[in-house]
């Protein structure tokens, strides 16, 4: 999305004749005003009014899901895969209440969303009367900004400065609360044109002496790392096509964490791979010897950094963000650059342009992360009777792999294998909880996903134990036609929780088992929608294929190997330079280690 | 900035990430947050504050400008310069947050306590509580036979020590408005 701050336009418009309207017509106008084409919610005694007024709005696609949570993910999906906010509306009290997961999820992983409550009326405020709760109490700290509106007058102004909110800057969920009496009420309508708020002023431009300083390291470096991250997705198209260009100015090699996948393309030859815990053997070990680490839309999150102390202790680290807060917070770095990536790129290529200098021969590092790469980090023992899960995703990305291939993911094993796996490039054609890790993502994620692109094939890369928290929004898709493909990587574990009792708790496998898993096959078609199961190696493909063909929403129900364990990974309070590659001894986490999560 | 303590073996952590920066030393610092006057504000920068763990010392707020809905919040408050730093850059991201300055970093800052002293006694001790209170400047507001309620403004340190005097002449409650706090000079902000 861009990222340009919107001034006080001093131009005196035409003047209208003031717009007098309900309040929840002016929700209808003001989401028509700001190109919303579709809404993902559920309705209830607190909405009503605004349903009744989009009952007469066919031209806002209202895709109703089956628990408000559902909804949250929906337009999170749809936000990611398009770069538009995506919007949710949900009723008060429990509709709040199961919003507030996706509205986290949302802030952690930077996505611009603006979420619609209805609240009681506002004479009601206070009294605990039914379905109350205090919604921008509760949101206050898992939204980026929220808003109760008491007065008609100002709802239209509200919602404007939400979608401003929510799409400048670092975006990320904003909450609005509409009390039933303010949707009944009569008011005037005001457009978008004009609205801004003071205190709100993103730096998006970076500061020039940065980006100089930037250029002196990239013009001296032998040892050069691109660490990207989500905001070059979140800057826009721009920012991915520039990063490619800086590439290929200066040769640099590039990983990304796993919010950045599909920025820059997996199958350039300077691509390291994924960094961090479960990231790419290369990645990490470049991570670690580089002596310029450029961090570009990233946060130093501990998934990516393993210890601290041990973080690339040889390199200068640059670090490239639209959000001052993040920068100094884990990793202290050399350059500080304060601003907007697909602005800052420009502005660096820009400075590179006019440098003259020989820059470092990078032949002897590209030679040296060769060396990494040779190690296949991501070789596993592939057999003949059992599907593999690595296998599994191997084959699901050649057989679909395409411009209009969408994957979504759950949360957990099947996640990292997705990320290891399947390669992607170009942005916005992967989506993933990576800040808050929300098991149940995927499923609503990929409705959001297929509502905005109708024609693409969405599939959501899942686990068993995931796609139970949410499989109730299969019946969504078969309601609305959204042909989202269910690839569940069924190995009857949690398989993180598994994997990580292994290596932590000596084996004791406490409550990571299902008992009693679903018939998958029989909850698609009791759902509306098409089951396949899959058990071995041989029919893969076909079955694969077969899931591919299918006109409608599929589960596909994949036996994997049941004791996999997710490969390589750092451990936790270990660095990057001490991967554990082949197996799992359980002696690899130190004391401090187990601490962690 | 790159300090080369990455290259140091590590000590006895408690955490295996060593977030803390065990060579910064704890300093206090007092903020003054301008922000809009709209609801929540106050709760939104007191929570950042509790959700991330900060300390706040002393928080007065009130409202400065009445037409531009403005109001000042003085935030005192400790901690390392890494974790001051990240006190100031969370509290710009609240949106309703137009700007915050450094007081103590500032080197201009004036610093301000009000506070009322209820003093209870009778006979010497009452004699030499209304003593001290005359040697520090501090106004009686009420009396009755056996107690004083004395008004003392300055800086916290000066308050702090009048209440530790009255403690042995009958001190009996102390009510105090935090740090409030502006720059020297003609200029704003």
């Amino acid at each position: 999305m861009t990222t340009t701050t919107a001034k006080p336009k001093s131009r005196s418009a035409p003047k209208a004749e003031p717009r007098t309207m309900s309040g929840a017509q002016m929700v209808v106008e003001a989401l028509r005003e700001q190109g919303v084409d579709a809404l993902f919610g559920y309705p209830g005694g607190a909405v009503l009014p605004i349903y009744d007024a989009l009952f007469g709005a066919p031209d806002i696609r209202h895709i109703l899901v089956r628990h408000e949570q559902g909804a949250g993910h929906a337009a999170e999906g749809y936000a990611r895969s398009t770069g538009r906010p995506g919007v949710a509306l949900v009723t008060s009290g429990p509709g709040a209440t199961n919003m507030v997961t996706p509205i986290t999820d949302a802030m952690m992983d930077s996505i611009p969303m603006v979420v619609l409550c209805g609240q009681v009326p506002t004479h009601l405020i206070g009294t605990d009367a039914f379905q109350e709760c205090d919604t921008t109490g509760i949101t206050r700290s898992c939204s980026k900004h929220n808003y109760l509106v008491t007065d008609v007058n100002d709802l239209a102004r509200v919602i404007h400065e939400a979608f401003l909110i929510a799409t400048s800057g670092r975006p990320g969920p904003v909450v609005i609360d509409i009390p039933k009496d303010v949707q009944f009420a009569t008011g005037t309508y005001v457009g978008k044109a004009g609205v801004h708020k003071p205190t709100y002023l993103p730096r998006t431009i970076p500061n020039a002496d940065a980006i100089k300083a930037t250029a002196d390291l990239i013009m001296t470096a032998w040892r050069p790392v691109l660490y990207t991250g989500g905001g070059v997705i979140n800057s826009g198209p721009r920012a991915s096509a520039l990063l490619r260009e800086l590439q290929d100015v200066t040769g640099i090699p590039v990983t990304s964490t796993l919010m950045g996948l599909g920025a820059f393309p997996a199958s350039h030859p300077d691509w390291l791979g994924m960094v961090g815990m479960h990231g790419s053997f290369e990645a990490n070990n470049a991570m670690h010897d580089c002596d310029l680490m450029i961090c570009l839309g990233a946060r130093f999150d501990d998934r990516v950094t393993g210890r601290i102390d041990a973080f690339s202790p040889k390199s200068k680290k640059v670090h490239i963000d639209i959000d001052a807060s993040s920068i100094n917070k884990i990793v202290r770095v050399d350059i500080p650059v304060i601003g907007d990536c697909a602005e800052t790129l420009d502005a660096l290529l820009k400075e590179l342009a006019r440098r003259r200098g020989k820059r470092p021969d990078l032949a002897q590092w590209k030679r040296e992360i060769a060396a990494w790469r040779g190690r296949n980090c991501f070789a596993y023992a592939n057999s003949d009777t059992v599907i593999k899960p690595q296998h599994a995703v191997q084959r699901l990305y050649e057989l679909t792999k395409g411009p209009d291939t969408f994957i979504t993911t759950e949360v957990g094993q099947h996640q990292m294998w997705a990320a290891q796996f399947y390669h992607f490039e170009e942005p916005n054609h992967w989506m993933t909880s990576g800040g808050l890790g929300t098991m149940g993502y995927g499923l609503p994620a990929a409705v959001g996903v297929q509502t905005a692109h109708p024609d693409a094939l969405v599939i959501d890369i899942a686990g068993e134990a995931s796609i139970q928290m949410v499989m109730q929004e299969f019946s969504t898709a078969v309601q609305h036609n959204l042909p989202v493909k269910v690839f569940i990587l069924n190995n009857e574990w949690m398989g993180m929780v598994r994997q990580w009792q292994e290596l932590l708790h000596g084996e004791r496998y406490s409550h990571s088992y299902s008992e009693s898993l679903p018939d998958f096959v029989k909850l698609a078609e009791a759902l509306g929608g098409y089951g396949i199961r899959c058990d071995s190696p041989a029919e893969l493909d076909a079955k694969i294929m077969e899931m591919v063909n299918h006109d409608g929403p599929v589960l596909f129900d994949c036996r994997v190997e049941k004791a996999e364990n997710c490969l390589p990974m750092i451990p936790s309070g270990s660095a990057h330079n001490e991967m554990i590659l082949g197996e799992i001894t359980g002696n690899e986490i130190d004391e401090a280690g187990k601490g962690l999560v | 900035m790159s300090d080369g303590s990455h290259d140091q073996p590590p000590g006895s952590p408690k955490s295996a990430y060593f977030l803390s920066h065990p060579d910064e030393e704890v300093e206090r610092r007092t903020l003054a947050v301008l922000v809009d006057n709209e609801p929540g504000v106050l709760a939104r920068v007191v929570g950042l504050f509790s959700g991330r763990g900060y300390n706040i010392d002393s928080l007065t707020v009130a409202e400065v400008d009445v037409g531009q809905h403005r109001s000042r919040i003085t935030i005192v408050t400790q901690g390392t310069p890494h974790i001051l730093e990240q006190i100031e850059a969370q509290l710009l991201r609240i949106v309703p947050v137009g700007e915050v300055i450094d007081i103590t970093k500032s080197k201009r800052g004036i610093e301000r306590e009000l506070s009322l002293v209820k003093v209870a006694g009778t006979g010497e001790v009452r004699v030499e509580a209304l003593r001290i209170a005359e040697i520090f400047r501090a106004r009686v507001i009420d009396t009755t036979n056996e107690s004083f309620i004395f008004e003392l403004t300055g800086t916290s340190d000066k308050i702090s020590q009048f209440i530790d005097l009255m403690r042995p002449l009958g001190l009996v409650e102390v009510s105090r408005t935090g740090v409030l706090s502006i720059k020297r000079g003609k200029e704003q902000g």
